[in-house]
């Protein structure tokens, strides 16, 4: 593993994580304290990066081997095409997005359907935080500190009947804030979907926040899925509809390109994309590239559920 | 006095994009991929280099003046530099030159077959652009050099391959292509062009 020389690395880089992690000592060793609630509260950033800072339990399942992708890295280079079909616009055009107020449509095979309010989310699911690889289709990579919840708790409480069997989740459609969703370049709005023992799967979450604060418009803020061990597309952002189903959903990009983007899209450096091999990715920030690894290094937690599976077929 | 000055001074001007573009590189402006710019980026002006080579005979035709053709192998010299910055970016950047994955590239993927089969064609183009062998080569070197249609088809190919979905730009550059070959062998287009301008 190569790890970047020491002048690629600008200095504000690295003050940015030395505060994020010092800052993330500093809490968990004050959590439950009243001095870290002031803290806490919106209004009082102490890492400073704009956004409102939240209140969450440090993670623990996975160790810090990976150095962080800086914030200004991760929050400047998306593919989020409801605000443009490069990497560096979203940054820009999401801003005009309106976050607040926010709910999410439940519905489909479960016992309590209905809407929940961003809110009432937030205070239900107490926030932590998971340090994952992104693998984007595209050959490159990040390492992010997300902020969110086990999507299961959510699942667990809309109570889906026996018949579900997937989950579909639907991104807000919304053109005149999301300047992209003007042309047909995706079918709008965006679709993802998981099958059910995927979306239960504890590494499964809905991610509010990154580096501490609430996400950044352009990183699917106010709340956005993320799977580590599927290439980036599958974590879909901005989500107003998750419904409950019994047949596999249609993504969006396998309606536009059923041959490259398939429904499962496990991270897997065996599986070509037809236009390049995945066997290789560039871990943003790095010179050198890196080996993929088989579910983006998440195997042992994740490969029992596809055994007997043709991942080949099943891509 | 002036006329002497021009060629240097649109040569300098030639150079000027991959300038700043490395110059970004260097003070690393180029955003969190910055290899993934380079490759792009010198592939576009590779692109850009080549129509701006293709439109010097039309050009000529339209206006009667003898500078796009006194131009002509320079610009078509700079395609020539601009794609083998582009290459070596992806042997370099994209493969660190391993040439199993490249060649298995370059057979497995239509678009780098297709962009692979445009630098083959460009170097025999470049080999015989001195007036040596434009000599030498008499009335074959003009068959040989119309070679560079192909190589801008192949070109537009390559780039709408390479697209994941949004096809906005290749289609402008296929579309000013298009425009070049129809004048081009349309000749009597431009008479009507030449006809309406006036
Ligand atoms: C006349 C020859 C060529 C032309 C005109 C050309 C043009 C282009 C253009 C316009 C782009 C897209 C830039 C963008 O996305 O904005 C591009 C990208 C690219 N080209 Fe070429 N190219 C040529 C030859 C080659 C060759 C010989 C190779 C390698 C064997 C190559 C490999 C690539 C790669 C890897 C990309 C980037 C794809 C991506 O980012 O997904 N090209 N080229």
């Amino acid at each position: 593993m190569l790890i970047k020389k020491p002048q690629d690395i600008s200095s504000s880089e690295i003050t940015e994580q030395a505060i994020y992690l010092d800052r993330r000592k500093f809490m968990t060793s004050s959590i439950g304290l009243t001095a870290a609630a002031t803290l806490l509260s919106p209004h009082t950033s102490v890492a400073g990066y704009g956004g409102k800072t939240l209140k969450f339990t440090e993670d623990k399942i996975f160790d810090r081997k990976e150095e962080l992708t800086s914030f200004d890295k991760i929050s400047n280079y998306n593919n989020y095409y409801e605000f443009g079909t490069d990497k560096y616009s979203p940054a820009k055009n999401a801003q005009a997005l309106t976050t607040d107020p926010w709910s999410v449509q439940i519905g489909g095979e479960v016992e309590k359907p209905g809407t929940l309010h961003l809110e009432d989310i937030l205070k239900q699911n107490p926030l932590e935080e998971r340090i994952y690889r992104l693998r984007c289709v595209e050959r490159w990579s990040m390492v992010i500190p997300w902020i969110g919840f086990p999507l299961a708790n959510l699942i667990k409480q809309a109570k889906p009947t026996s018949k579900a069997k997937y989950v579909q989740f639907e991104t807000l459609e919304r053109p005149s804030e999301m300047m992209g969703q003007k042309r047909n370049v995706l079918p709008w709005p965006y679709i993802e979907g998981l099958r059910m023992d995927e979306a239960m799967n504890p590494l499964t979450i809905i991610a509010v926040g990154l580096y501490g604060e609430v996400l950044p418009k352009q990183n699917g803020a106010p709340l956005r899925l993320v799977v580590p061990w599927k290439y980036g597309f599958k974590s879909i952002k901005s989500i107003v509809k998750i419904t409950f189903a019994e047949k596999e959903p249609v993504s969006s990009w396998t309606k536009v390109a059923p041959n490259e983007y398939g429904f499962y899209s496990n991270v897997n450096p065996e599986v070509d994309h037809p236009r390049w091999s995945q066997r290789k990715e560039r871990r943003i920030g790095d010179f050198l590239k890196r080996k993929t690894l088989s579910f983006n290094g998440y195997a042992e937690q994740v490969a029992s559920l596809y055994t007997g599976m043709d991942l080949k077929k099943y891509f | 006095m002036m006329s002497k000055l021009i060629k240097p001074l649109i040569f300098l001007l030639c150079l000027v994009p991959l300038i700043l573009l490395f110059r970004s590189f260097y003070l690393d402006e180029l955003g969190a991929n910055p290899f993934e710019v380079l490759t792009r980026s010198s592939g576009e002006w590779t692109l850009r280099f080549l129509l701006l080579t293709l439109a010097m005979t039309p050009l000529r035709q339209l206006t009667g003046s003898a500078w796009p053709l006194r131009l002509r192998r320079m610009f078509g010299l700079f395609v020539f530099f601009h794609v083998c910055v582009h290459l070596l970016t992806y042997l370099w950047l994209d493969h660190f030159f391993d040439w199993d994955e490249i060649v298995t590239d370059i057979i497995k993927r239509p678009y780098i077959t297709f962009g692979m089969l445009a630098f083959t064609l460009l170097l025999p183009l470049a080999l015989t652009s001195t007036k040596k062998m434009m000599k030498r080569l008499g009335k074959r070197w003009k068959s040989l050099h119309k070679l560079v249609y192909v190589i801008a088809i192949l070109g537009v190919l390559h780039f709408i391959l390479l697209v994941k979905a949004d096809l906005r730009e290749p289609i402008i550059y296929a579309f000013i292509l298009l425009v070049l070959l129809l004048v081009r062998f349309k000749p009597a287009l431009l008479h009507k062009i030449r006809y309406a301008t006036q």
